[in-house]
């Protein structure tokens, strides 16, 4: 287990005091402008060097992506963009940074911004989290207020600006164009690929977007040495993570734990255990609504919880978040649950998506009842791998992984519905797809 | 998707302005972005006028913020009828927004579902009072809080049936409830005690708490959220966008 000494978060659970003065007695804004006096290419080498990955859900390494950013201006400025859009099914760790710790995302925008040349970055805030939102910026007021960013930020001679922003309700948002999209005033409608965000982002302007927990990790990162971050966890996954569990443990909580935690150690020590024990378990889905659920089986004392195990696992560990369902989980109508989730969010641009979500969503609710026929779930395996790959952003990829992951394993459990539905007579026929 | 339409044209009011205070505001918005993209306000701006308007966003609000953005009327437009927390028709003095999606729906947000609909209605109905309507959402970020519940600006967590009907009955009663976890427990820490965080050797130099401790008149009553707290939290100044409902 992580010792107290290595966390990041050390204000996780609000209990101490969130502004200013509480976080620099926990250690943040220290020693900040010498950070800034090593120089860029010593911050994104470090960076670099502690191997830490993306938090948002794709894991690609921070360092090299702010590499990407142009190192002399063609008279375009930089943008840097925190996602803290956290809309993910079972992810609700960077409320707290911003609720609790909101000074470390503040520094990290700071020394980001530094490093990649940027005049301000902008955090986009889902428009629910009123009250975090408010807490950010009084974070950044205080920051202001004390000249750790603005004009000559902490002394440095570099002026950097911070903006809170926000959105207002769409899930799609999170999607890192579809935010810079939303960001300059529209409707939040991924862009094509490329232009990368790193060549034409924010206003035609280099930019890079980072989730809120990659950007707040970053001071401590510069302060402790990458050596420090890369020797927790295990090789390609360092560093410590925001874990988040939910769903059918006993305790469910916000954790901060060492990548490459093993799934059994982190439900046991800190969630209390599975609810009804270890043979109650059904399934996990162990990274946001968006990846497949693993089964019980699966879930052994080799089974950590880092982005290469679980992919190899055919599943992911996108943001982290855990979400436990135990034997009294009505498995089909849970994933018919997430499918209704991504036929809402639909932004609508492209039709396998916005037409696939729809329709995989009113194909499961039927075979949630049994009303269906077995050749049907091939059907919608088929129409889930049409979908998948086929549009401009990864919110299809999001919409059927989770459909596949469930006729991957759980196959039977349709089956036996299907078989029970038709032993019983019915007065209205069973309907087919594509009605 | 979802097909979303503006109120009919009986329920809309004839014109709408921000107050004073919030065209200052408003301005200062616009000041965040460069010169030339004042279009970036636009969610922001349509978010004040939501507030002013009762919680609901008229279609004059729309064209007022498209003119004072300079931006075609379509496009804000689009802008208002794409993100789903513009609500296009009135809505209850308290809007309860309960969360649906899967890890909610695993702790028993159905069941706070059926507490809505026996004591407001169908989604979207507004009660005759005009206190209440409410509306089924999706994931709303609280998910080791589940099941939970948004209401107007305010979280509402680790609900029960029961717990969230006292805390309906506490709404109607012009009483405050407090925000947050409703059983015994630190934010989004394990229920029962800490399991990290536990050396006090990382606070060594933090200053405890600050703020007055709790006298007579506001001590903690047996029962209450576990977010009443012995010290003061500082609060933080109503600043950004987000001040109470202006009506």
């Amino acid at each position: 287990m992580l010792a107290d000494k290595d966390r990041i978060f050390k204000n996780l659970y609000g209990v101490h005091d969130w502004g200013l003065e509480g976080a620099r007695a926990r250690g943040a804004w220290d020693g900040t402008k010498g950070i800034l006096e090593k120089g860029r290419d010593w911050i994104i080498n470090e960076v670099k060097n502690s191997g830490l990955r993306g938090r948002g859900g794709a894991g690609f390494p921070t360092g090299l992506k702010w590499s990407f950013m142009p190192k002399q201006s063609d008279g375009r400025p930089s943008y840097l963009v925190v996602n803290a859009d956290e809309s993910e099914p079972g992810t609700c760790k960077d409320r707290e940074i911003m609720r609790h710790d909101p000074h470390l995302l503040v520094e990290g925008c700071l020394i980001a911004g530094f490093a990649m040349n940027a005049i301000a970055a902008y955090i986009y805030v889902r428009g629910e989290f009123i009250r975090e939102r408010e807490r950010l910026q009084a974070a950044v007021d205080q920051a202001y207020e004390a000249g750790l960013i603005g004009k000559n930020a902490c002394g440095s001679g570099y002026d950097f600006d911070v903006f809170v922003h926000h959105g207002a309700g769409a899930y799609i948002c999170g999607e890192e164009t579809a935010l810079l999209e939303s960001l300059e005033g529209k409707k939040g409608q991924p862009r094509l690929k490329p232009p990368f965000p790193a060549n034409v982002g924010l206003y035609g302007c280099p930019t890079t977007v980072n989730n809120v927990e990659s950007i707040a990790v970053a001071p401590d990162i510069c302060r402790r040495g990458a050596g420090w971050f890369a020797a927790i966890g295990r090789p390609n996954n360092t560093g410590t993570k925001l874990f988040c569990i939910s769903g059918h443990v006993n305790t469910p909580c916000n954790v901060e734990e060492a990548m490459g935690i093993t799934f059994r150690e982190l439900i046991d020590k800190h969630a209390g255990g599975i609810r009804g024990g270890w043979d109650n378990l059904l399934a996990v889905i162990p990274g946001g609504s968006s990846v497949p659920c693993i089964p019980a089986s699966a879930c052994n004392d080799e089974l950590y919880m880092d982005f290469d195990t679980l992919k190899n696992l055919k599943s992911g560990l996108g943001t982290a978040a855990v979400i436990v369902m135990d034997k009294s989980t009505d498995i089909v109508r849970a994933i018919a649950r997430i499918s209704y989730f991504y036929k809402h969010e639909s932004c609508g641009q492209c039709t396998p998506c916005r037409e696939g979500t729809g329709w995989m969503w009113r194909v499961l609710t039927r075979m949630a009842e049994g009303r269906a026929q077995k050749r049907e779930i091939d059907l919608l395996l088929d129409v889930a791998g049409q979908v998948e790959g086929h549009t401009i952003c990864a919110l299809g990829d999001a919409a059927a992984w989770p459909v596949q992951g469930l006729i991957r394993h759980f196959r039977g459990e349709i089956e036996r519905r299907i078989d029970e539905y038709s032993a019983n007579p019915h007065g209205d026929p069973v309907r087919v797809a594509a009605e | 998707m979802a097909v979303r339409r503006l109120a009919p044209a009986d329920v809309q009011p004839k014109d709408f302005a921000f107050s004073a205070e919030n065209l200052t505001w408003a301005k200062k918005q616009i000041e965040k972005y460069p010169p030339g993209r004042e279009a970036s306000a636009v969610i922001p701006l349509l978010w004040k006028a939501q507030e002013q308007h009762d919680g609901w966003l008229p279609e004059p609000a729309i064209r007022y913020v498209a003119d004072m953005l300079d931006m075609v009327h379509i496009r804000v437009l689009e802008v208002a009828t794409f993100y789903t927390m513009f609500n296009l028709e009135p809505v209850g003095k308290f809007l309860v927004q309960l969360c649906g999606t899967t890890p909610c729906m695993l702790r028993g947000a159905e069941d706070l579902k059926a507490v809505c609909e026996r004591r407001i209605g169908h989604q979207h109905h507004v009660t005759k009072d005009g206190k209440f309507s409410w509306v089924e959402v999706e994931c709303l970020g609280a998910c080791v809080n589940a099941p939970m519940v948004q209401i107007n600006a305010d979280f509402y967590e680790d609900l029960t049936p029961a717990s969230f009907d006292k805390l309906l009955d506490d709404l109607v009663a012009g009483k405050n409830p407090n925000p947050g976890p409703q059983v015994d427990r630190q934010f989004s820490a394990p229920q029962g005690g800490l399991t990290t965080l536990t050396d006090p050797a990382i606070y060594a130099t933090a200053p405890r708490s600050g703020g007055p401790a709790l006298d007579d008149s506001n001590a903690k009553k047996p029962g209450a959220a576990a977010n009443v707290r012995e010290a003061g939290v500082p609060r933080p100044p109503v600043g950004d966008s987000s001040g109470p409902r202006q009506n």
